[in-house]
């Protein structure tokens, strides 16, 4: 158990800087995931807070006590590597229990840990076997048992369900959650994959291009992305993102010939300028006509449970989730509504979020209020 | 392309056959010749065929050429050129892989040039370093404390003079450090994180991982380290230390002698048994690590 802080740390590779100015803090036993595209510096962070990296500026403190010139092992983490990076000439035993040895832990000792957490991670009978002869699960679990086994105050996973096939990833997805809940030691984990992140985090940390775009708990973010960078990365398929001005004028959101009515107040607020309005897939409705923008349908992904239309508006590309009865065919036309509750505005040029409710909760009740009308 | 024509198969065979004839050849005359006696191998043809005279021909070998004195020598020899060899060439590589310095590739670069630079090659600065082993220093000692070093220290006639210059060459270097590049680093990096330092790393992950790699070092070098004719022949003038290469000589007929050329061609057979034996042990184990590979 044990919180970490992470302050204004920097990280230069030569000239290249690849993370400019990172500041975080964990509490002790939460599950933190830090989402990113690949090359967004997450994993450098990781490995600073493991110590296999140098920290170029600003400090790392674990439990209070600042870590920047500790080798690895006085640090108290246990990593899970990508590749797994098993012993490959030791048994599984062997890889579990090397920790152990090292620490200079009597054998009886040693065999006995090794059991115990064998049996957590359900590789008791496998023991004597070497790495090569396990299955791309079990590798994933030795590399978890050799982790398990030290104790940690700090477990740090870099990217570790990323060589497993779809399903198993799954399951040990949910393995990974168990054993949090069970060891409830603090917890970093790092991915690139969404789902991954949302099922997993308590706290998820959005990074991108070497900064922290958002921090706060997985829902908030899915609901209040706080950039446009975030707002794309999360959620799937990614929110629908599209170029409009505000008209103060006339009260209105304007894009590629529609005009979207907004409260006059609103718009007044927020004056003449280029946002970029966001809205998730799965909260477009298909509406009668007038109702809504009207859209060609390019072409349809069935996912059995519902399908996703794919389209255009104003030049960008455009989906939208509907459920099975919705019948379209590819070439067709149909009417989208986009109700003004569920639209993101983003300022174009910072990418920010503009907090604002297109919707006030006063309003959004009475029925007859027309969300959206084609000019 | 792969053909299977009974044409192309017989070619195949041919070359193959005719390759093979071409390398047994001198050892099957070597064998016969040594089972012969001094009529038998003089006669006009030679025969190839094998006779029952190769022990007491390699006796008479064995005692003109001083061969237990020779054999013993080459032994020590080779083996310590082996053994330096290895444990220097998987401390370098160690080095220049797996430790971040500033000079790293300079210090790769000094090695990797020696290459270049065979034993024949430099024999005649080599010898005089090792006939003198102040030498190089001698001027820089005495620009220093204003001393000369009058003190002769030398290598003549000693195991570390036959052996020193011979193991301090690239090729092992090199080997592993390629070996070492093939590992992932997140096994060092693993290794880190389960609290072992540099020395418990080579130790425990190193070394064994790279016994394949090791013994195929081995046999080169063994055999390598038994084959040197022109090192010893310049650092030995104590018969005491004189090895099988140069105690070839000693087999030949003298020039006015009798052509006695059994007991020539017993003791080559005597001399060339035990790189023999080493690569025939040492090839199970080599292959058995190729198969059963572990990573």
């Amino acid at each position: 158990m044990a919180d970490i802080a992470i302050r204004a740390v920097r990280k230069s590779y030569g000239k290249n800087p690849t993370l400019h100015g990172i500041d975080l803090a964990f509490a002790s036993g939460e599950f933190v995931v830090i989402l990113g595209p690949s090359g967004c510096g997450k994993s450098t962070l990781l490995r600073m807070i493991a110590g296999l990296e140098d920290i170029t500026a600003g400090e790392i403190a674990i439990n209070g006590k600042v870590v920047n010139k500790l080798e690895p092992r006085e640090r108290g983490c246990a990593m899970v590597f990508q590749n797994y990076a098993l012993y490959p000439h030791m048994t599984v035993a062997g890889n579990i229990g090397y920790a152990l040895k090292v620490a200079g832990v009597a054998k009886a000792d040693r065999l006995r840990r090794i059991e115990e957490t064998a049996k957590i991670v359900g590789l008791s009978d496998y023991l004597d076997r070497k790495p090569a002869a396990l299955s791309g699960g079990q590798r994933q679990r030795v590399a978890m048992a050799r982790a398990i086994i030290r104790e940690p105050n700090v477990f740090l996973f870099d990217e570790p369900l990323s060589n497993l096939d779809a399903k198993l990833r799954v399951t040990m997805r949910a393995e990974i959650r168990k054993l949090h809940q069970r060891l409830s030691a603090t917890s970093i984990f790092v991915t690139h994959d969404q789902v991954e992140a949302m099922t997993l985090a308590d706290k998820l940390v959005v990074m991108n291009k070497g900064v922290v775009e958002q921090v706060g708990q997985p829902l908030d973010i899915y609901h209040r992305p706080a950039s446009i960078f975030v707002a794309s990365f999360i959620g799937s398929p990614a929110m629908n993102l599209f170029d409009a001005t505000i008209d103060v004028d006339e009260a209105c959101l304007a894009f590629g010939g529609t005009k979207m009515p907004i409260d006059r107040a609103l718009a007044a607020r927020l004056g003449a300028r280029q946002v970029t309005v966001g809205i998730r897939p799965e909260q477009c409705v298909v509406a009668p006509e007038a109702k809504g923008v009207s859209i060609k349908v390019d072409f349809v992904e069935e996912l059995g449970s519902g399908r996703v239309i794919h389209s255009e508006l104003n030049g960008h590309p455009f989906a939208a989730c509907v459920d099975e009865q919705t019948r379209v065919r590819p070439g067709e036309r149909t009417t989208l509504e986009l109700p003004l509750a569920h639209l993101h505005l983003f300022d174009r040029e910072t990418g920010r979020r503009i907090e604002i409710d297109l919707e006030p909760r006063a309003l959004r009740s009475s029925a007859s209020q027309p969300t959206l009308q084609a000019v | 392309m792969i053909q299977r024509t009974p044409f192309a198969n017989a070619l195949t065979y041919g070359v193959m056959i005719f390759g093979f004839l071409l390398l047994i050849g001198p050892f099957i005359v070597i064998v016969s010749g040594a089972s012969q006696t001094f009529q038998q191998v003089n006669a006009i043809p030679f025969s190839f065929v094998p006779q029952d005279r190769l022990f007491e021909n390699m006796g008479a070998a064995w005692s003109r050429a001083n061969l237990g004195t020779a054999m013993l020598n080459s032994f020590v020899m080779a083996s310590l050129v082996t053994v330096g060899k290895v444990a220097l060439s998987a401390l370098t590589a160690f080095a220049i892989v797996f430790f971040r310095t500033p000079l790293k590739g300079f210090f790769f670069w000094m090695v990797f040039i020696t290459l270049m630079l065979p034993l024949e090659v430099r024999v005649v600065p080599t010898y005089a370093v090792a006939a003198d082993l102040f030498q190089p220093v001698r001027f820089l000692i005495a620009a220093v404390t204003g001393f000369e070093v009058s003190v002769d220290w030398n290598l003549l006639n000693s195991y570390a003079g036959l052996t020193l210059p011979l193991i301090a060459t690239a090729t092992g270097t090199f080997l592993y450090r390629q070996f070492y590049l093939t590992l992932p680093d997140e096994l060092a990096e693993a290794a880190r994180m389960d609290g072992s330092g540099a020395i418990r790393f080579f130790i425990d992950m190193l070394l064994p991982l790279s016994r394949t790699n090791m013994l195929a070092l081995t046999t080169i070098m063994f055999v390598y380290g038994w084959n040197q004719y022109l090192w010893p022949l310049l650092m030995v003038t104590d018969p005491q230390y004189k090895t099988t290469m140069m105690s070839l000589v000693a087999l030949l007929p003298s020039d006015n002698g009798t052509p006695d050329w059994n007991v020539t061609l017993a003791g080559s057979l005597i001399i060339m048994l035990p790189p023999l034996i080493v690569v025939a042990v040492l090839q199970r184990w080599f292959v058995r690590g190729l198969v059963a590979t572990e990573k």
